[in-house]
């Protein structure tokens, strides 16, 4: 069953839960009763003013009635087909997720937790195997109780000891248990920390995600007050970091919106793409800005004010995604590497150099994206140590794609381009596109 | 004065256990606590056996060893690694540097007496 097919079964459900009847919804938009039940019941196909007229008297965006949540539902489900051996009906998803979408969102969750756990295994396996901190705690203990045993040996199992050594020998034992004791303590404290490993945040990156998406990728507080105490948009926020370093990443993050916000304020960019339209160039002129700034700051405003929806990705020169706002039918992947075709990539080697593509990703209902994509070196050039150079690629929803639309995809592991050049792994996906 | 031990170690409770407990078994017991001048100390102190931590300050003991096999006067040495990491990977880069014994913390005084007399036989 195709996705758009679903637009009456969604049409139905919001009503109810508007607790609008059938008749009253029909009458508002001006069909009648019997026809808005062929709808509901997808047996005819909706488009157009009548689709606005619905979506408005149902309090959404016509995209909810004819897409819902079955884009993200999609690909989460594509994911959760990555974390075991057996392939399962890729080409068969739609149906699926149409015919049984409970059971649909139960697997989909199943694998993001999956996935989520197994992040906390590899982090905790990485951590007991190569964390300093523990090393040396296990190594201190070790010592110290090899002392202890030692001396204490010697105190039991000698007869006749010289009361200079014995007293050393006590002292000693006094010195290394105290030691023990502390080490221990600072043990208990550390293991207690990773404890909330446990609680599905893996990395500070990770926690970071979460909580940027939970805020819509958006703080009123620093639009309205970019000077703003940081520590204090965190904390009205909510943000409650489960590791240090994701209050740190945190804090980075703000301090750079809190920059953008006042080099860009809200009202300047509304202003700005009324006068210039939504052209990059144009707009990052008009606002003095230069693009990775400017794509920055456009991922993080409403689309009312930034004249479209946003989503954006950035990385350093590594090509490790740093930040992610995705789109619905523009996944970013949560962990591992990205698709090597996107133009952000391509970025790093011409840095400065604009770059501009019409791109949609295979299996996400065929829609097309405009992309754009620059790099720019970070801090002041040395001559001593290379330069620092991220990158930054911001997408927006550009209608169906065509012929001339290019293809990339999210990764490897989950992509069904059969001949990509740039494949590093085998899909899992069968070859449906 | 019976055969020299040379204790490179740097824990200085460890080092007077030792100490005590090889001294009262005859041997003449002397003692280094920092890596980087071991070889040094080695080769200034011509001991008949070496007992030798792999985490030293400064330089590794097993960097130690590696280096003292390569010397020619050390190269036949006795030499037991003390190390509070008894992983195999960990006998294995003992094996593989040369190392005679290989003993891992705690161990118990008994043990440490035995291996030093069974080296000093085997010598």
């Amino acid at each position: 069953m195709a996705r758009s097919a679903l637009t009456g079964t969604r049409i139905r459900e919001r009503r109810l839960v508007l607790g609008l009847k059938q008749a009253s919804l029909a009458k508002a938009v001006d069909i009648s009763p019997s026809y808005l039940n062929l709808i509901e019941h997808n047996r005819r196909s909706i488009g157009g003013k009548l689709l606005s007229a619905i979506a408005q008297v149902l309090e959404v965006e016509s995209a909810a009635l004819t897409e819902g949540a079955e884009v993200a539902l999609m690909a989460d489900l594509r994911e959760a087909a990555t974390v075991s051996d057996i392939v399962p009906e890729i080409d068969r998803l739609e149906e699926f997720a149409g015919r049984f979408p409970g059971w649909a969102r139960l697997l989909a969750d199943l694998g993001t937790r999956v996935t989520s756990l197994e992040q906390t295994v590899e982090t905790l396996t990485d951590r007991l195997a190569h964390d300093p901190f523990l090393s040396d705690a296990l190594h201190d203990i070790l010592t110290t109780v090899t002392a202890i045993r030692s001396t204490a040996g010697i105190l039991t199992d000698t007869q006749e000891i010289e009361p200079d050594w014995q007293r050393r020998f006590l002292r000693n034992i006094g010195e290394d248990s105290e030691r023990l004791s502390g080490t221990s303590q600072s043990l208990v404290a550390y293991l207690d920390g990773v404890e909330d490993v446990h609680d599905g945040k893996s990395a500070p990156q990770e926690e970071l995600d979460e909580f940027l998406a939970a805020q819509g990728f958006h703080f009123p507080q620093l639009e309205a007050d970019p000077d703003r105490d940081l520590d204090a948009v965190l904390a009205e926020a909510g943000f409650s970091a489960h590791l240090p370093a994701a209050r740190a990443l945190a804090l980075t993050h703000l301090r750079d919106y809190a920059a953008d916000a006042r080099a860009m304020p809200m009202g300047a960019v509304r202003e700005a793409v009324a006068r210039a339209g939504p052209s990059l160039p144009a707009l990052a002129e008009a606002l003095g800005a230069d693009l990775f700034t400017l794509f920055r700051r456009l991922a993080a405003l409403p689309a009312e004010v930034a004249g479209q929806t946003y989503g954006l990705a950035t990385c350093d020169a590594s090509g490790t995604l740093i930040f992610r706002k995705p789109l619905d039918g523009f996944a970013l992947p949560r962990f591992g590497s990205a698709c090597a075709l996107w133009p952000l990539f391509q970025a790093l080697s011409v840095p400065h150099q604009p770059l501009r593509a019409r791109l949609t990703m295979p299996g996400r209902g065929e829609r097309g994206f405009d992309v754009y994509a620059t790099a720019r070196a970070v801090g002041p050039a040395h001559f001593s140590s290379p330069a620092r150079v991220e990158a930054a690629m911001l997408f927006t929803p550009a209608g169906p794609a065509d012929s001339k639309t290019g293809h990339v995809g999210v990764s490897c592991r989950i992509c069904p381009i059969s001949d990509c050049p740039a494949r590093r792994e085998p899909t899992i996906l069968s070859a449906t596109f | 004065m019976g055969k020299r031990v040379l204790l490179i170690e740097d824990e200085p409770n460890i080092i007077e256990a030792i100490t005590y407990i090889l001294s009262r078994d005859g041997w003449d017991v002397l003692s280094h606590s920092n890596g980087e001048d071991a070889v040094e100390a080695v080769a200034a102190h011509a001991p008949d056996i070496v007992i030798l931590d792999v985490m030293l300050p400064g330089r590794s003991g097993y960097d130690i060893l590696g280096d003292l096999r390569r010397g020619e006067a050390t190269a036949e040495l006795p030499i037991m690694m003390l190390t509070a990491r008894g992983q195999a990977r960990d006998r294995e880069i003992a094996d593989e540097l040369g190392a005679t014994r290989f003993m891992s913390k705690p161990f118990s005084n008994a043990a440490v007496l035995d291996a030093i007399r069974d080296m000093a036989i085997e010598a």
